[in-house]
């Protein structure tokens, strides 16, 4: 049995059937016996009867994509299976298992060869009391996969103390089962031991990352109205915004959500939003009235599938150009957007920290696959960015709100109480007092200053991740940084050098710094899951590529798997 | 000095901006200023500590009017920036103001919503039935058979009750005025601003440039015969039958105002890392 440093599982089945279930207590019990995991959900919009799979690679490290191929896919049945086979890639080294009650796999796993076994997880759950099928799939994975039957023991006891006694015997006499079906299988490999780590490990998901870097950013109140795949954000901030002192509202729909916050932080409290593309839509309008009144918000959006409805469960890199371009008139704001789930914390607080400190807004793009992924993750570093607004607090005589000649274009803001700063805040173009005017002086001067403001702050060394060496540049961003990355390393495994280049700061551009990150550069390789291809026009407008510059560029919510990525480098020889 | 000093010391010019307001001659809003500086003075607060909020439109010009802090937002969405102030700001005294193309029209879901959600605040609609700033298109009280180059011959549709709809959807207080009875007006705003929950003041102000018609309001209004109710029932028979011009308090209602639970004490944001942790 060979040993190999990672492991892909899926565990597939009609919602409701519990796939979901017990691939999060498969991640559990294999991050508490040491390894690192990741846990994506693949699931249709239906809550009852659609498709769902739990996709999870195990890894004796750290590792930020799913692998290229499933090694082990268990069907509790296989009932909507075939409404997302592409998304279930196997092939000849797969082991697949199905209960030949449930319907037969999608036609992707016959054609990819992989191996069939059959396990009657239905017949076999009737034979014990409460007996439920997902169960004998834990069983079985924790069989192949080496992940101790006393770990998963335990965390069923933890997690199934509430519902009793007889829930728990239930489950475990499940878990018996499946470990027994699976004695006499092979998987074929094994998974190599988990490598010792230094620091604590957490497990989290991007959302719920999102909502701790918020609250460690400064935000103290929230509104917002929910929506796949970004509720998650809100539910986590809902009670723990309460224990920081804070609230969340829950608004009648997003124009009132953005408004709100619009409120609350002109009254000084710093506050966020969190949606996804729809909502992000409905808020554009109120976020143009942020960027003019200059009063800071946070907005997450955890881009799922679009146009329009989309695909709310599934995730795509394509809302990047709404974010950046999407408001009417000149607006500069700030974009930004995490890499990883570990990076939903720090780039949210560090997005709270710089629309504090640049009074403006900041939209957030995070997207459904960090969003809902849960993961085994290194503790993230502290980091120091606490949203520290300029204020006035003593205001002598006429106060200017937006006064010209503050350092940086940042202004003092006075917050309602302050006596002396009453102020109107304003959408209209307005002089330095906010008082609203036509003039073209006035406008250009406003205009100037919330430009400055933006372009003149120095963002420092997270603006971007570049790591690496090569004359080969990877440009990507967002979700997909984790992708680049290891197929960056199997290329380097060739002998081949790539440098990674992927923007965490999308506005303002940073031509002179990404000017130096591509300076030896002569190919670019541009790698995003959007169907207008929207960084690599994105990277046209703003910046300077070589004369020899490919992309690979696909919409979602079919993954753009580190495999592939690593043969778009391996096969572009020059 | 003492809150009876402060407020026998204040005067409406205390509460007024140095900016010139501006609408047509003999526009209704005119008046509606005076009433807000004038029932702010009644209630001696410091300029400070109230907030005026509006939309788009010739009634949201106010705030820069006001010496207060002010906020003019973008078209409709006045009361879900005022629910944000409010809740996150209780000390303050928070009044918005809007009309019946930003109020009823564009922000008429935030209307329902406000009402239902009963935050401790006061809305303003100044109501004349006319888009005034866009020159003439009818707006959500428009009778259905006014003629406009947007809808020649009318619209043919019924006019929206914001007074039923407020009672309805759970407002705590609900007044009708008239702008040109400005002392009137402001007494009617310091008890709405004094009344708990959201006070609801529907305030008739005539367009001269678009509706001259409006001019007759002035002898059409009256005060209401009765006194104000507690009785959502009562005063939803009351105001579905009068005339539309009764003037004056007509519903005070009992419910308590919203505010979300903030937290009170606070824990130090790293104890809600312990739920991530292996």
């Amino acid at each position: 049995m060979t040993e190999v440093a990672s492991l892909t599982v899926a565990i597939v089945g009609s919602g409701g059937a519990g796939a979901l279930t017990a691939g999060n207590l498969l991640l559990e019990a294999a991050s508490a016996a040491g390894w690192q995991g990741l846990l994506t959900r693949t699931v249709g919009p239906q809550i009852r009867g659609g498709e769902a799979a739990a996709l999870l690679r195990l890894a004796n490290s750290p590792i930020g994509c799913l692998g290229d191929q499933i090694d082990l896919m268990i069907g509790i049945d296989w009932l909507n299976a075939q409404r997302f086979g592409a998304e279930l890639a196997t092939g000849p080294h797969s082991l697949v298992i199905g209960d030949p009650r449930g319907g037969d796999p999608p036609p992707t796993v016959a054609a990819s060869g992989a191996r069939v076994v059959e396990i009657p997880m239905k017949d076999m759950a009737k034979d014990i009391p409460d007996g439920r099928p997902n169960m004998i799939a834990l069983g079985i994975a924790g069989k192949l996969l080496g992940v101790g039957g006393d770990i998963l023991t335990a965390l069923l006891e933890k997690h199934l103390a509430a519902k009793g006694k007889a829930a728990i015997t239930a489950s475990e006499a499940g878990l018996r089962a499946g470990f027994a079906a699976a004695a006499d299988l092979d998987l074929g490999s094994r998974l190599a031991k988990p490598k010792p780590s230094a620091t604590k490990r957490w497990l989290a998901s991007g959302n719920e990352a999102v909502g701790l870097g918020a609250i460690r950013g400064g935000i103290r109140f929230a509104a917002a109205y929910p929506i796949t795949p970004a509720t998650e954000v809100l539910e986590w901030l809902a009670p723990n915004l309460v224990k920081v002192g804070g609230a969340l509202l829950q608004a009648e729909d997003e124009l009132a959500a953005i408004n709100m916050i619009i409120g609350a932080s002109f009254g000084g409290t710093p506050s966020l939003t969190a949606t996804s593309g729809p909502g992000l839509s409905l808020m554009i309008e109120a976020l143009g009235l942020a960027t003019a009144s200059e009063i800071p918000v946070v907005v997450i959006d955890v881009m799922r599938g679009g146009p329009s409805t989309g695909i709310p469960t599934k995730s795509e890199q394509a809302d990047l150009n709404i974010a950046v371009y999407g408001l009417h008139g000149d607006a500069p704001h700030l974009v930004l957007a995490p890499q990883s789930i570990a990076d939903c914390l720090f780039t949210t607080q560090w997005a709270a920290y710089l629309a504090e400190t640049l009074q403006t807004p900041a939209i957030v793009l995070s997207d459904q696959f960090i969003g809902q992924a849960r993961a085994a993750i290194e503790r993230p570093a502290d980091v120091a960015f606490i949203g520290q607004r300029l204020r006035a607090t003593e205001v002598d005589g006429a106060y200017k709100r937006y006064a010209l000649a503050a350092a940086g274009g940042v202004s003092p803001m006075a917050v309602p109480g302050t006596r002396g700063g009453q102020y109107t805040a304003d959408g209209l173009t307005h002089n330095e007092r906010g008082t609203p005017t036509s003039s073209a002086v006035d406008h250009q001067a406003q205009l100037d200053k919330r430009a400055k403001k933006l372009n003149e702050f120095v963002y420092g060394a997270h603006w971007a991740t570049i790591e690496g060496s090569g004359e080969l540049a990877l440009i990507t961003w967002g979700s997909l940084t984790g992708a680049a990355r290891e197929a960056i390393e199997r290329a380097e495994r060739d002998g081949i050098e790539v440098t990674l280049i992927a923007p965490r700061l999308l506005s303002p551009a940073q031509p002179e710094r990404f000017a130096a990150a591509l300076r030896g550069k002569t190919r670019v390789l541009v790698v995003e899951q959007s169907h207008g291809a929207q960084l690599h026009r994105y990277l046209r407008a703003h910046y300077d590529l070589p004369d020899s510059v490919r992309v690979l560029n696909r919409p979602g919510p079919l993954p753009i798997r580190a495999g592939e990525i690593h043969r778009a480098i391996t096969e572009w020889r020059h | 000095m003492s809150n009876a000093e402060m407020r026998l010391a204040c005067k409406p010019a205390d509460y007024k901006s140095d900016i010139k307001a501006i609408w047509c001659p003999g526009c209704g809003d005119y008046h509606v200023l005076m009433s807000f500086t004038r029932a702010f003075a009644q209630l001696g607060l410091p300029p400070e500590k109230i907030a005026v909020i509006s939309g788009i439109g010739c009634s949201s010009r106010i705030p820069a009017y006001t010496n207060c802090y002010g906020f003019h937002g973008v078209h409709g969405r006045s009361l879900a920036l005022a629910a944000g102030l409010k809740v996150t700001r209780p000390d303050l005294t928070v009044v918005v103001a809007s009309g019946d193309g930003d109020g009823y029209s564009i922000g008429g879901n935030h209307f329902i919503h406000a009402c239902r959600r009963n935050i401790d605040m006061t809305y303003v609609v100044m109501d004349n039935r006319i888009y005034g700033m866009t020159k003439g298109q009818p707006s959500p009280t428009t009778e259905p058979d006014f003629d406009t180059a947007l809808s020649p011959g009318g619209t043919d549709l019924r006019p929206f009750h914001p007074l039923v709809v407020a009672l309805a959807s759970g407002a705590n207080f609900i007044a009708r005025c008239f702008s040109g009875e400005p002392n009137e007006t402001a007494d009617i705003l310091v008890e709405a601003i004094n009344h708990p929950g959201f006070s609801f003041v529907e305030i008739l102000s005539p367009c001269v440039t678009f509706r001259p018609d409006e001019r007759e309001w002035k002898s059409q209004v009256h005060p209401a015969p009765v006194a104000a109710t507690d009785d959502p029932a009562k005063a939803a028979r009351r105001i579905m039958t009068d005339d539309g011009f009764n003037i004056g308090i007509l519903y005070r209602g009992k419910r308590e105002p919203y505010r979300p639970e903030f937290g009170t004490q606070s824990v130090d944001p790293a104890e809600l890392e312990k739920e991530f942790e292996l």
